[in-house]
């Protein structure tokens, strides 16, 4: 690497550094646009204790969900999981902890991590059970709960192309927590389906600026669908 | 009778007007765009980042990477948008979308919801309702008025945990169309041939019935 230029070679490069313990943020929603590669190198790793940062947790051999299999999180934020059934079990059999946080929330959490913004009010889950112990005010007569933000010690993000300075643009709802989850990371790493070089992209068409990204690479996609819904005509 | 999915879908599509953007839950919400009234322009939310949201694909058009909030492939209208999902919710707690429609297994009478939580089954989540709830002033849940034990679901007060406290003003249930007002239910519309008394008799909670309730038709 030089100068601005992000791009690593190894997938084993790209997530150097993790440790067992970390956190880290995933961006996602369902199966679309998640870092699969770089889910399958934490896998390789080995690492243990992580906190996953995610509005899902894959499926069953499948994204986050391939992390279960060797029981490498002890700790998921999400606002909705248990779609596969190894997540079920290590949830009832007290070996994972979740944190259930609003998906807006969450969203926000995000940005504010990154934003440098260390809490926000919000009148979501206000009078449920997810503001326990949360600080309330009243602005306007109305009431809103303390909500903190979240930051990594990884991001790991999946865009559609980015330029060699990490510059990213998203592709259609691939996009979902992507741009938050990439500016909330100590070290932010995203993976692309193509890199190209500077220039070649619109300056005004990227939802990434590459001063949030810390390594970049190209990777091969499966992009598995979780709802294939089609329509005859 | 009691309404059925599709009618229940229908009496909600009634409630749309020109211009609205309106995000539908999953499940029975979801039908209401099928019964768009002909010369109504509405748009389709969808809390994972799109405005604009188009019937499912065709095998030709599938995509991975275009989905809606029920992990579902979908397709984009003409004058669609995509964001990221703090856009989206920045929307959705803004108060920018103008109705928002979601099930749910509990109402009461000062406007509380519960939609996500069974104390002793396994929580998956909240997703984003109680984003939705918080956010929206246009609120229309639609549920079965009570359980397949006959216990009703409109209540006093909430027994399960809620997803949002004072947030909801009218319910369509397969019996009824209610408000909630002053700290009661009020009877707005009735199914076809669904009497007053058996609503009267399925609603737990406090229930103001006016001297005339509409049948509704279809």
């Amino acid at each position: 690497m030089a100068g601005f230029d992000k791009v690593v070679n190894s997938y084993a490069d790209a997530m150097a550094g993790l440790e067992d313990g970390m956190t880290v943020i995933a961006g996602g929603f369902g199966l679309c646009g998640i870092p699969e590669n770089l889910i399958v190198e934490i896998q390789r790793m080995g690492v243990r204790d992580l906190t996953i940062v995610s509005n899902n947790c894959g499926v069953d051999g499948f994204g986050l969900g391939l992390l279960l299999e060797d029981k490498q999180i002890r700790k998921m934020v999400s606002s909705y999981v248990g779609e596969n059934a190894l997540f079920e079990k290590q949830l009832i059999e007290g070996e994972l902890e979740v944190e259930l946080t609003p998906q807006g929330t969450l969203a926000e959490k995000m940005r504010a991590g990154g934003a440098g913004i260390p809490a926000f009010y919000t009148a979501t889950g206000y009078g449920t059970p997810i503001a326990e112990g949360k600080e309330v005010r009243e602005f306007d007569g109305r009431p809103y709960i303390l909500e903190e933000a979240i930051r990594g010690d990884f991001a790991i993000i999946k865009g559609w192309k980015a330029d060699r300075y990490g510059n990213v643009m998203y592709r259609h709802t691939a996009q979902n927590f992507n741009p938050m989850a990439a500016t909330a990371g100590k070290i932010t790493v995203v993976e692309v389906e193509e890199i190209v070089e500077p220039g070649e992209l619109d300056p005004t068409q990227i939802h990434t600026p590459g001063i949030y990204v810390d390594r970049l690479i190209q990777g091969v996609f499966e992009k598995r669908i979780e709802q294939r819904t089609v329509r005859s005509s | 009778m009691a309404l059925t999915r599709e009618q229940i879908a229908m009496r909600v599509a009634r409630e749309l007007k020109d211009g609205y953007f309106v995000n539908l839950g999953i499940g029975i919400p979801t039908l209401v765009a099928n019964y768009v009234p002909k010369g109504l322009e509405v748009m389709l939310q969808s809390e994972n980042g799109l405005l604009g949201m188009g019937p499912y694909p065709t095998e030709s058009e599938l995509d991975a990477d275009l989905i809606n909030a029920g992990k579902q492939t979908v397709t984009t209208l003409p004058g669609a948008t995509i964001f990221s999902s703090a856009e989206s919710f920045a929307m959705i707690r803004g108060g920018h979308v103008d109705l928002t429609v979601l099930g749910a297994f509990e109402v009461d009478v000062h406007g509380n919801i519960a939609s996500w939580m069974i104390p002793g089954k396994l929580v998956k989540g909240m997703g984003g309702a109680m984003d939705l709830v918080a956010g929206a002033d246009n609120i229309i849940v639609t549920m079965t008025h009570a359980s397949k034990n006959n216990e009703s679901k409109l209540l006093d007060r909430c027994t399960l945990p809620l997803t949002g406290a004072g947030c909801i003003k009218k319910v369509l249930t397969d019996l009824a169309w209610l408000e909630i007002s002053d700290g009661a239910f009020i009877l707005k519309e009735r199914a076809p041939g669904v009497s007053v008394e058996e609503i009267v008799a399925k609603t737990a909670g406090r229930l103001i019935v006016p001297d005339e309730v509409p049948e509704m038709t279809f």
